[in-house]
């Protein structure tokens, strides 16, 4: 018999039952939950009779609506603060821990849980949105779930799962200088496709991921789902559990050693076999730059935006032609010759304490181009907007002519006020490019947090590698 | 969830293929927080004269008068017949929760989108597909007589006319003991209660730190 892969071993310890028709109960040890979709999971709990399982098994925290200005003026949305508030009251009512809109732990969902340690090795982690893949970064299965599915693990501490296939990503050597865990994932994706990993568990692995620290790990892993694989995860080394030592709900003494132990396991077996393999070479690697609709139209900075008439597909091709209308772009164009209007720094790809370092870097000592209207660094928690003030990185963005927001999802999404104008082109680096996903008619390109410190200077977009320094 | 059980319900026709589910709710009414309440927006834009915002006294609002449900002969339906391919377009399960809310109890229909099909049973709803020819019998009797009524037998899997006569039709037994018993996903999942009890206390003897209660 062949070895196990990580994904059998964290799907083998957390089978209740075998349902025989090709389901499991599953069960879940930890649960995030935010305010879009969650109210009528609580209220089908209450129309129902029925209390949580294990409260103390959920953590929540409001993140998709609330304001990143002003925030002691509260949500003026009245939608918003609705469902704010909504959430505030359920948390309440069902004995639930939320970071609210005022606690300095507030933060995006997939930041706060590993902040805390609420997100550990070997767990499995579920919330009601689609980026619960970044967890997955712990060795541990993280997949987002709709509204119905919240209801089900609040109610029961379970869910009813079919496994998926396994695949292996390897990135093979090292990656060059300026080269990042975004850009990694964004060339992962432009290889196999936003479907490629569709009906697969994708375990990233190879020299260049072992290299990443955490941040980028969660980055690679906040994006699986954007190759179409509800869960991606890495296994776990030292550099997991250097991280998580000494978090808020990380285990301690005896039984700190006790889990590490347990820890050390959590890795697919020399012999496992996959059910697919794709391979990367990392030095073959450079800074990317969507040009698209979907993630996966991605190009290197040093490309050029592509022309559909050398693709031979025709849905392909009428793909192509599509995206580029909405983006206002011309087939041939150099990426560096793409100019902005705004540039957004945060969302639960890349929000995190070295993400914020690695753009201050580029950014210190140099101004904002005069033609973008609007360059912002929305920090992924209020710990990590408080870690990079101690570090004066606040006072390096706003020198240089960015402002500094509260935490949140922001731009990302823009269900609060922080969206593009139709026609506006932004530099962002955060996971979606889909038509409005950041306000109707908003052009979106998804960068580093490095490429888009160096986009907002220029103006336009530039080789990370080659700018200054 | 309430147990599905033997009733008479007055037919109301919705005489016109693929209805989606923008239709039968609108999206802008997504935004809600509740799972209820969306009976008043059911086929929002065919059944006012105006156009529905969030929040709005519905009671006050312009009815069209040639919209199916607001004819009087209709007003108390629980059993909606509808043409192929009903509920169509996305996933939203707000739609279910608008037909179940309205009063709705049942749905027959030449087809449905599958999706929506789902959704149904996750919320006590029981579409019923019967062949196009028997549909198009129904159409003409419900509009040929005021107060047409079914009974609906799950446990039979039958329907019956006024007149006595008897309708069969298929559904999964797997489904069909779900809604005779009232089970929900949530239920039956907690029919194994023990068993997640027990691998919860193996778990806890194993990983007890998958146990740390999450503190303020
Ligand atoms: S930051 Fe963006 S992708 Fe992440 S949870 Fe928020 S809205 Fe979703």
């Amino acid at each position: 018999m062949s070895g196990r892969t990580l994904y059998d071993k964290l799907w083998d310890s957390h089978v209740v039952r075998d349902n025989g028709d090709g389901t499991a109960l599953l069960y879940i040890d930890r649960h995030l939950v935010h305010e879009v979709t969650s109210p009528q999971a609580f209220e089908g709990l209450r129309l129902a009779g029925r209390r949580p399982w294990r409260p103390q098994a959920n953590l929540a925290t409001p993140d998709h609506n609330v304001p990143t200005t002003r925030r002691a003026e509260g949500i003026s949305d009245p939608v918003s603060r609705l469902q704010v508030e909504t959430l505030d009251a359920n948390c309440r009512e069902f004995g639930i821990t939320e970071f609210t809109m005022d606690d300095p732990r507030q933060g995006i969902v997939h930041v706060i849980g590993p902040e805390e340690g609420f997100t550990l090795p070997g767990m499995t982690i579920v919330c009601g949105d689609s980026h619960t893949s970044t967890h997955g970064a712990f060795g541990a299965l993280a997949f987002g779930i709709g509204t119905s599915e919240v209801e089900h693990v609040l109610a029961t501490q379970c869910l009813v799962q079919k496994k998926s296939r396994a695949m292996r990503v390897t990135v093979a050597g090292h990656v060059g200088p300026g080269v990042t865990a975004k850009d990694i994932v964004l060339a992962i994706i432009g290889e196999i496709g936003t479907a490629g990993g569709t009906g697969y568990a994708i375990e990233f692995a190879g020299e260049a991921i072992q290299a990443l620290s955490m941040e980028g790990r969660m980055t690679v892993c906040n994006m699986a789902i954007e190759a179409g694989a509800r869960a991606g995860f890495i296994a776990v080394d030292d550099v997991t559990i250097d991280y998580v030592r000494g978090r808020p709900y990380a285990p301690t003494g005896e039984l700190w050693e006790r889990a590490v132990a347990a820890w050390r396991e959590l890795h697919s077996d020399p012999d496992a076999v996959f059910d697919r393999e794709v391979r990367l070479e990392a030095a073959a690697i450079e800074p990317q730059v969507t040009w698209g609709t979907s993630p996966e139209m991605v190009v290197p900075v040093s490309g050029r935006v592509p022309d559909p008439a050398q693709e031979p597909d025709p849905v392909k091709r009428e793909g192509m032609e599509a995206a580029l209308r909405y983006m206002a772009l011309e087939p041939g164009t150099p990426v560096t010759d793409i100019r902005l209007d705004k540039v957004f720094i945060g969302s639960c790809t890349n929000s995190r304490i070295e993400d914020l370092r690695a753009a201050a870097q580029v950014v210190r000592g140099r101004r904002v181009a005069d033609n973008i209207r609007l360059a912002m660094v929305v920090p992924g928690s209020g710990l990590v907007k408080r870690q990079a003030e101690a570090e004066g990185l606040d006072a390096v963005f706003r020198e240089a002519g960015f402002e500094w927001r509260e935490p949140g999802c922001s731009m990302c999404l823009a269900m609060n006020a922080d969206r593009l104008e139709p026609g506006e082109r932004c530099a962002s680096t955060s996971n979606r490019n889909f038509e409005g996903r950041q306000g109707a008619g908003g052009r979106t390109h998804l960068v580093s947090p490095a490429m888009a410190a160096a986009a907002a200077v220029a103006g336009h977009f530039v080789d990370v590698r080659e700018f200054g320094r | 969830m309430e147990k599905f059980r033997t009733f008479t319900g007055i037919v109301a026709p919705l005489d016109r293929p693929n209805v989606d589910t923008d239709a039968i709710i609108p999206k802008q009414f997504l935004k809600s927080i509740r799972r209820t309440g969306f009976g008043p927006n059911l086929f929002d834009q065919w059944r006012y004269l105006d156009e529905g915002q969030p929040g709005q006294d519905h009671s006050r609002r312009p009815l069209n008068p040639d919209f199916v449900l607001n004819q009087p002969r209709y007003r108390d339906a629980q059993i909606l017949l509808a043409r192929e391919n009903f509920g169509c377009g996305s996933s939203r399960e707000h739609a279910v929760w608008a037909l179940a809310d309205y009063g709705f109890k049942v749905i027959i229909a030449p087809s449905f989108a599958d999706i929506f099909y789902n959704n149904c049973f996750k919320n006590g709803l029981l579409p019923i597909v019967l062949d196009a020819d028997t549909v198009d019998r129904l159409f003409h009797a419900v509009a040929a007589r005021e107060g047409y009524a079914l009974t609906v037998d799950l446990a039979a899997q039958t329907l019956t006319t006024p007149d006595g006569e008897v309708i069969p039709f298929e559904i999964d037994a797997f489904r069909k003991h779900r809604l005779l018993e009232g089970l929900d996903d949530i239920a039956l999942t907690l029919q194994h209660a023990g068993e997640i009890r027990a691998y919860e206390e193996r778990r806890r003897r194993e990983a007890p730190w998958l146990f740390a209660p999450v503190g303020k």
